[in-house]
């Protein structure tokens, strides 16, 4: 692999929540560095702060401690594209205004934006769609329609959230496989947040294991197995079985 | 698809039977005299006094539909006002902590007064014209439009703010595009509260002095002791109200069609 140049740099970011009764440490000294187009998921189990550490480097929190570098300065709010868990789309706005709204926001005319949105609707699958609301999708679709509008931020820097969480198994198999096509079509530094070791496995350039809380960087595996992977395949499966064996329990 | 029709007519012809048991059992215990008929006239002659006051005056000096419609008149401007000042006061209320700091505790002593309790204060201090009246059926109105926004706009999804701030959106541009459309599902049911709250409390309004309008006639009913009367005013309203809801109803479904499944 290619030396790639650092995108963004979490050096010992920590995160505390002081509350009423008792003080609860979420993060713990979490350095890490994200490189420029990779793949980077971060693996952990359920509750162990993943979230948090994917909201701090969008900003939306702040951390207790520590700093995030970004090679090219920080994005302004409005030029990094997130990816939430539960969709979170807008159900009152159609497919393509919701893929149009962070254009929209930053003030760009109608037809540019909607001609650029047309084409993440377009590299998501979603082409015919474009006038339906999100009640009338499936959970696969909604969740194209959350990366088309994360895409549409055209930023290259894309944070996502256990997109894949909320969907039924056939359905997050066949996601996985269209994630990396349009990331392979598109690329941008991906960092993306799951507690799934195959999911993990199938998806990442490079998987951070973060430890349960306080959660920290417990080891950092690189996957080196040729795209697209087999679920069944005996390296697959080998390392499957040394990161499940790392892994802290969920309790 | 068949079974799904079968269904549907059988329970349409419950609720047919529903009434026409209400309706029998009355006719018949006035019929049969265990109610005088001087204080409970049979269903038969709600129908005829129904029919004869739609052209005629007689006997409380205006026909049915201008009773009808000067109600209709009070309760709509009244239930207009309080929509237009109460929705966005609770959405503002909602999302800025000030404003909820500055005005909820007032709303909060003001909300229980129930808004009969309000006519010898207005009486006292507006009189007994349209705008005292226009006001008690407002006090009604305005508490459940308030409530419903405020609550709708506490109850945003936290995610979906956050997706509106890494699009970059300013504080007034969350609560315009996420906050308020969010909302907009509690916005609804306070207005239909609203409206409920401002038909019903129509009859209390025009207790003061009126010389139209549906409850002066339920009340004339009473003093001229005509049941049938009083029980056409009463069923007028019902009806009524019955009818706007579903007209709101349809409206929603107009505006905000997201709530409704396909």
């Amino acid at each position: 692999m290619a030396v790639l140049k650092n995108k963004i740099s979490l050096k010992n970011v920590s995160k505390t929540y002081y509350l009423k009764d008792r003080t609860v440490e979420v993060l713990k000294d979490i350095t890490l560095d994200v490189k420029e187009n990779e793949f980077l998921v971060l693996l952990g189990p359920g509750q162990c702060g993943k979230t948090v550490l994917l909201n701090i480097i969008a900003d939306l929190e702040k951390a207790t401690s520590g700093e995030i570098i970004f090679a090219d300065g920080r994005p302004k709010m409005g030029d990094l594209g997130m990816v939430f868990q539960k969709y979170a789309l807008f159900p009152w706005k159609t497919v393509m205004g919701n893929v149009e709204m962070n254009q929209k926001l930053k003030g760009v005319d109608k037809a540019t934006r909607q001609a650029k949105a047309q084409e993440y609707i377009n590299l998501v699958g979603l082409q015919g769609f474009e006038k339906a609301i999100p009640k009338q999708l499936s959970g696969g679709m909604k969740q194209r329609v959350g990366i088309a509008r994360a895409y549409a931020s055209e930023s290259d820097i894309m944070l996502m959230d256990e997109p894949f969480g909320a969907l039924d198994a056939q359905t997050r198999y066949s996601m996985e496989d269209e994630i990396i096509k349009i990331w392979e079509k598109n690329k941008r530094t991906i960092v993306f947040v799951t507690n799934n070791v195959e999911e993990a496995l199938y998806l990442g350039d490079r998987i951070m294991l973060l430890a349960s809380r306080p959660s920290y960087v417990k080891k950092e595996y690189i996957v080196d197995l040729p795209r697209p992977r087999s679920y069944t395949d005996k390296a697959f499966l080998e390392m499957r079985n040394e990161i499940v064996a790392n892994t802290d329990l969920d309790i | 698809m068949e079974n799904k029709k079968r269904t549907k007519t059988k329970y349409f012809c419950l609720s047919v039977l529903g009434l026409f048991l209400f309706f029998g059992i009355w006719e018949l215990s006035v019929r049969l005299g265990w109610v005088s008929d001087r204080v409970l006239s049979p269903p038969s002659t709600v129908v005829e006094t129904f029919i004869f006051k739609l052209s005629n005056v007689n006997p409380d000096g205006s026909t049915l539909p201008q009773h009808f419609l000067q109600s209709l008149r009070l309760a709509l401007s009244s239930f207009a006002v309080a929509v237009v000042i109460g929705v966005p006061l609770g959405w503002i209320m909602g999302y800025y902590k000030w404003a909820s700091w500055l005005l909820n505790p007032l709303f909060e002593i003001i909300r229980p007064i129930p808004p009969i309790a309000w006519i010898p204060i207005i009486i006292l201090t507006m009189g007994i014209g349209m705008s005292a009246k226009m006001f008690i059926i407002f006090v009604a109105a305005f508490v459940p439009c308030v409530i419903n926004s405020y609550l709708g706009i506490r109850l945003t999804d936290q995610v979906r703010i956050n997706v509106a701030k890494t699009f970059g959106a300013s504080d007034w541009e969350i609560f315009t595009t996420v906050c308020i459309p969010s909302s907009m599902n509690m916005v609804f049911t306070g207005v239909r509260l609203s409206l409920n709250a401002s038909w019903t409390t129509l009859c209390a309004a025009e207790m003061l002095a009126a010389t139209r309008g549906l409850g002066y006639m339920i009340q004339l009913g009473r003093t001229l002791i005509r049941p049938d009367i009083i029980i056409v005013g009463m069923f007028t309203i019902g009806f009524t109200g019955a009818l706007l809801n579903k007209v709101l109803g349809m409206f929603e479904k107009k505006v905000a069609p997201w709530r409704y499944r396909e």
